[in-house]
């Protein structure tokens, strides 16, 4: 392979005003981060009240959410992301979508299709941990409940709740880790995030491996650093006596 | 105290109740017993409404469980139950465990709750273990946890789900003392239990069930007195337990 190596190219300019590549690395990582916490705080929130719903002893109220699961589950994340992007605005009152294709900066409608097609994809996986958190727990738990006097929904806050979620970190890390990457859809419709950058460094620079194996390794190191965190996480709200962390 | 009334439950199209009818009155302990599947579990967790049923009532302290407008949470926390596997709440530490309720269901202040939780902990003989959780108490000390957190409710009547079945048979005792401490103390009881010695020293009378029903319900002294004047299902039961 004839290839020119060149490891110094991120610190070389763009060429479009005082830029280096590395500046597009570091915008690109912070798209990328906002794209993925606010898609995990949707993700989490939602997740959260459906997989509650889901254990509920109302059919109505747990069909509604096992109906949501299996329709953002079994659709690719790509094309819910086109569905977001491309086709639901043109289904909104008109006012909403002028604003939404005129007023918004290209970038901004791209940031709100992404965050909310990632939110709503990854909330179906979060119900699913969540459902599976409380149902773990042993039945007594509910009815111990019940006999104190609590009613359900303080059941669900004070008794099962905070057990299945310390239940749930490991999966919920990986679902955490997930949208970090998942984010990176987003470069195909024009948002800036690490991948769009690293492609376009690429391009740019004709140093194409060097601006993927920076990418990388910053995503390996962001998803590490995360996942080393959860894993403090998991520590920190260990129940003495209950739970063994990390193989403990 | 209680006054159980022509209660019939079914799951589905089996019949786990048949027209259980019983009165439990102030101060009074009755021990039901009976095979596995008869019942018993069943009918206690009728008492404050863990289980619904569909023909019949229970009246608890006045107030009707079939009635549809009974609060039934304010009932249940009136009403203490103890289960055969604790059901403390494991993420929470023994003092939080007994005050949560008092605090959350009837609105009492932090302060008192914990004064509470402490005196019947002390009580139940294990005040230094207070700051632990459920995971560090061995199955004994966690029933007595659980008693203890049914008491701080200052319920007017205690129900006991086989509280002993899940234990080593070196707890057993442990929590059976407490019991028979409450019971001295005019507690109002009902316990599903096999423990046949506890039986007879504090239960007023004995209930025994077999296939959904009462068979047997009659002052100890007359349960234990003439065995071969008991139903032959009660014979077999008993024989079996009592022989060695």
């Amino acid at each position: 392979m004839n290839y020119n190596w060149d490891w110094g190219v991120f610190f070389k300019s763009t060429g479009i005003g005082s830029e280096i590549y590395l500046d597009w690395f570091v915008t690109g990582l912070g798209w990328t981060i906002a794209i993925a916490l606010t898609g995990w705080l949707i993700a989490l929130a939602l997740g959260s009240l459906l997989g509650v719903m889901r254990t509920v002893p109302n059919r109505w109220i747990s069909g509604i959410a096992t109906c949501y699961v299996e329709v953002f589950r079994n659709v690719p994340l790509l094309v819910q992301l086109f569905l977001w992007y491309f086709l639901v605005p043109d289904l909104l009152p008109e006012p909403l979508e002028m604003w939404f294709k005129q007023d918004l900066s290209p970038a901004t409608s791209a940031f709100i299709s992404v965050v909310v097609c990632l939110g709503l994809f990854t909330a179906a996986r979060v119900c699913e941990q969540v459902r599976t958190g409380i149902q773990a727990l042993p039945k007594g738990q509910l009815a111990a409940g019940y006999a104190l006097g609590f009613r359900l929904p303080q059941i669900y806050r004070d008794v099962l709740l905070p057990q299945a979620f310390r239940i749930i970190i490991p999966p919920l890390t990986s679902e955490f880790l997930n949208i970090f990457k998942n984010s990176s859809v987003a470069s195909l419709i024009g948002l800036m995030e690490l991948l769009a950058q690293t492609k376009q460094t690429a391009e740019f620079s004709a140093n194409l491996f060097e601006a993927f194996t920076l990418a990388t390794l910053i995503y390996f190191t962001l998803n590490m650093s995360l996942m080393l965190l959860m894993r403090l996480v998991e520590k920190k709200v260990a129940v003495p006596g209950l739970i063994s962390v990390g193989g403990k | 105290m209680i006054s159980i009334q022509n209660v019939n439950k079914w799951y589905g199209d089996f019949q786990v109740l048949t027209d259980c009818s019983t009165e439990v009155k102030k101060g009074e302990v009755v021990v039901v017993c009976g095979p596995s599947g008869s019942g018993k579990s069943t009918l206690i967790k009728c008492v404050n409404a863990l289980e619904p049923f569909q023909k019949g009532d229970i009246v608890v302290d006045g107030t009707s469980i079939a009635d549809k407008n009974t609060n039934l949470p304010k009932l249940r926390s009136r009403v203490g139950m103890v289960f055969q596997h604790f059901e403390l709440f494991p993420h929470l530490s023994i003092t939080e465990n007994l005050t949560i309720a008092q605090i959350k269901v009837l609105g009492r202040s932090k302060a008192e709750a914990t004064e509470k939780g402490l005196a019947l902990l002390e009580r139940v003989g294990l005040k230094e273990h207070a700051h632990k959780h459920p995971g560090q108490l061995s199955g004994g000390q966690q029933q007595r946890v659980a008693i203890a957190r049914a008491l701080a409710m200052d319920p007017v009547v205690m129900l006991f789900d086989e509280p002993t079945s899940a234990l080593d048979p070196e707890m057993v005792n442990e929590v059976l003392d407490v019991m028979v401490q409450l019971a001295n103390e005019g507690m109002t009881m009902m316990c599903v239990t096999h423990e046949m010695g506890f039986a007879r020293k504090v239960a007023d009378r004995v209930i025994f069930m077999d296939a959904g029903r009462i068979v047997e319900d009659c002052p100890k002294e007359e349960f234990f007195g003439d065995i071969n004047a008991r139903s032959e299902r009660a014979q077999q039961f008993l024989n079996k337990i009592l022989q060695h």
